[in-house]
């Protein structure tokens, strides 16, 4: 049986539905992610399952007990949220002692524990700051410690690394996948950051205007996107036409001079979408798209290519290897694997 | 060569010069009017606190300590200060009690709500001092206040509510004026707050009543103190107010001042009691300040 049940779970304002019968299953120690565009409901739901917000309809049932009957208070889920939320007249020390004195635990246990937690997220010499001395990289720890300290069954991370900057904010990533695998808390975050949810979940629920799109681990979500928004919200891809027929049981799929095999059975217009990384310069003259490079920027590790074909612009990304790599203007040959490419058919009227 | 430099120089440090005159000179008329309107009138009163006065000869040109002398001796002055920081010290109290709870109730309202009430708690200041006072007057003066009244007519009191004349009266009605003064000062402290830290406490596991006592509370603290210097100082010094309400009897260190400047025309003496005031409200509010930084200093700023 899993461990927390969302059923169907909604949420309406007025006319407006926020998250629309969302229902998902999440096991013992597991980590999710929401992901998603602003206002496509991942917060409301986080909210829903912390009691912030009372759901419209459906049912949140946490080891088989219905969460949503009870005060938020009396859940027991840690909360970090993306202001932080400390108490800015306490110590980072009273900050996270306040949930234990809140469950009454003895003070010799109590210390015990503020001392294990602000450990636990590196900051063993800072019991005594008070926040508002504390970089933002700091504060966010100790919401991360405040939050843990009282064991909670869920940790529940709303937005919690968007106000870091980039590195530190892909420190925090490595940081918090370890001291989630540490202590093996069930944890849900809610993030716009494709790159964070992809690090840190076991599985990304991908969601747009109230909606779930896709439930799936990172991997699978990058490469095989259940739908065109998940393809476009995860990454770059490029979006191609292309014409299928379907001969004998064969399919190919011709867009401009390229022909794939492909498995799916298509007939008429395609729309192909295929990863920049996933594109290759071909050797020789073979059977693949052609077309000039318009544009080439270098960006460390690899080079990012704009080249116009036939079926129109692509994005192609190519690392940086060491070797001679076609320069602007040439004439290059461009190929990749037909599994690597997402085919579905092209709606009526589009070109 | 050196000949240009130098002239270089000279011109870099007269440009300097006045780069950092330009400031003062450009506050220059606002200092002047400062100066004039309020440190020269109230140097003029401080010495004029130590000029003698008698009922013939009117003011005198010396210097003697006869008004610090009479104030320090006479018990009635000391009974006067002592009604003058009762009354302010209340005030101070009543506001705090009621006004913080009425800004956390404030600040929780939606728009439309709030923008009426904000209305409704400025509404004393909007409304001229007299006015408001002789309000309370009507409804309380006397056997034929409109409130005492109606209670007599009803048999719930038997004789009227004492109000008028009395330092209760003065207590209530000055709360009415400041209760904004408090309001408005605690309901910034509270716009500072982060709106989640509520729900972060509850999720923590605490009860309404213990978020507003140990999350909420200490944070508009520094609200509430200084909204406390705010309301001490203008109740200390206040005027109108006790003049109705307190009447002829009831004096505080404002009638009094006042009292001595127009009726007993002894002016010296009114110079003395209202030196006296203004240092020891300088002193208890610069104390007060010290407090407020000294101890939120850490956590707050």
């Amino acid at each position: 049986m899993p461990f927390l049940v969302l059923d169907k779970l909604t949420k309406r304002y007025g006319e407006h539905v926020a998250v629309d019968a969302l229902s998902l299953d999440v096991d013992k120690g597991e980590f999710i992610s929401f992901l998603g565009p602003s206002g496509c409901g991942k917060t409301t739901t986080l909210q829903m399952i912390a009691g912030f917000v009372e759901p419209s309809g459906g049912a949140i049932l946490l080891q088989g007990q219905d969460l949503a009957a009870m005060k938020p208070s009396r859940r027991g889920l840690g909360v970090v949220f993306q202001s932080y939320a400390l108490f800015p007249h306490m110590t980072a020390a009273e900050n996270v002692a306040f949930g234990l004195e809140m469950q009454k635990v003895g003070r010799a246990e109590r210390d015990q524990r503020v001392k294990t937690a602000l450990e636990l997220v590196g900051l063993g010499g800072f019991a005594e700051r008070y926040p508002r001395r504390m970089s933002g990289g700091q504060q966010q720890r100790v919401a991360l410690a405040r939050a843990l300290v009282i064991r909670p069954h869920i940790l529940l991370l709303d937005e919690p690394l968007s106000n870091l900057d980039a590195k530190l904010r892909e420190e925090m990533q490595i940081e918090l996948r370890q001291i989630q695998r540490t202590i093996g808390t069930t944890t849900i975050l809610v993030t716009h950051d494709q790159s964070e949810a992809m690090a840190l979940s076991d599985r990304i629920v991908v969601m747009n205007s109230g909606r779930v799109e896709q439930i799936a681990a990172p991997q699978e979500v990058y490469e095989r996107p259940a739908t065109p928004f998940v393809a476009s919200f995860l990454g770059k891809t490029n979006e191609l036409t292309g014409e299928a027929r379907t001969d004998a049981g064969k399919t190919i799929v011709i867009i401009g001079g390229g022909h794939w095999a492909c498995r799916q059975p298509l007939d008429g217009l395609v729309v192909a979408s295929i990863r920049p990384e996933k594109v290759a310069f071909a050797e020789g003259n073979g059977e693949h798209l052609a077309g000039t490079v318009k544009t080439r920027i270098f960006q460390g590790n690899h080079w990012l290519y704009r080249v116009e074909t036939a079926a129109g612009p692509l994005f192609v990304i190519r690392q940086n290897s060491g070797e001679a790599m076609p320069a602007e203007n040439d004439k290059v040959g461009l190929t990749w694997r037909a599994d690597d490419m997402a085919l579905r058919a092209a709606k009526e009227g589009r070109p | 060569m050196s000949a240009v430099l130098q002239t270089n120089d000279r011109a870099a440090a007269r440009s300097r010069w006045r780069a950092a005159g330009v400031p003062w000179f450009l506050s220059l008329p606002a200092l002047m009017f400062f100066a004039v309107i309020v440190v020269v009138p109230l140097m003029m009163t401080v010495v004029l606190s130590f000029h003698n006065w008698s009922e013939y000869k009117g003011i005198q040109f010396v210097f003697i300590l006869k008004n610090w002398r009479t104030m320090w001796v006479d018990p009635y002055f000391a009974e006067m200060f002592a009604r003058t920081f009762r009354i302010a010290i209340l005030v101070t109290l009543v506001t705090a009690v009621f006004g913080a709870p009425e800004a956390y109730i404030l600040n929780r309202m939606r728009p439309p709500w709030r923008g009426f009430f904000v209305l409704v708690l400025l509404g004393p200041l909007l409304i001229s001092v007299i006015a408001r006072t002789l309000g309370w007057a009507l409804l309380f003066g006397g056997n034929s206040g409109v409130v005492n009244a109606a209670l007599m007519n009803l048999g719930i009191i038997s004789s009227p509510i004492p109000f008028m004349f009395t330092e209760t009266g003065v207590v209530v009605a000055l709360s009415h004026v400041m209760m904004p003064f408090m309001v408005l000062s605690v309901w910034t402290a509270l716009q500072r707050v982060d709106p989640k830290i509520e729900n972060a406490a509850e999720s923590l596991g605490a009860g309404h009543f213990t978020i507003l006592r140990r999350v909420i509370f200490p944070q508009i603290v520094p609200g509430v103190l200084t909204g406390g210097i705010i309301v001490f100082a203008l109740s200390a010094s206040a005027f109108a107010t006790p003049a109705i309400i307190g009447g002829r009897r009831l004096k505080v260190a404002a009638t009094l001042v006042y009292d001595q400047f127009l009726d007993t025309l002894n002016w010296p003496l009114g110079a003395a009691v209202a030196t006296l005031l203004l240092v020891v409200l300088i002193v208890t509010i610069v104390a007060a300040n010290r407090l407020v930084e000294r101890r939120y200093a850490e956590a707050f700023r």
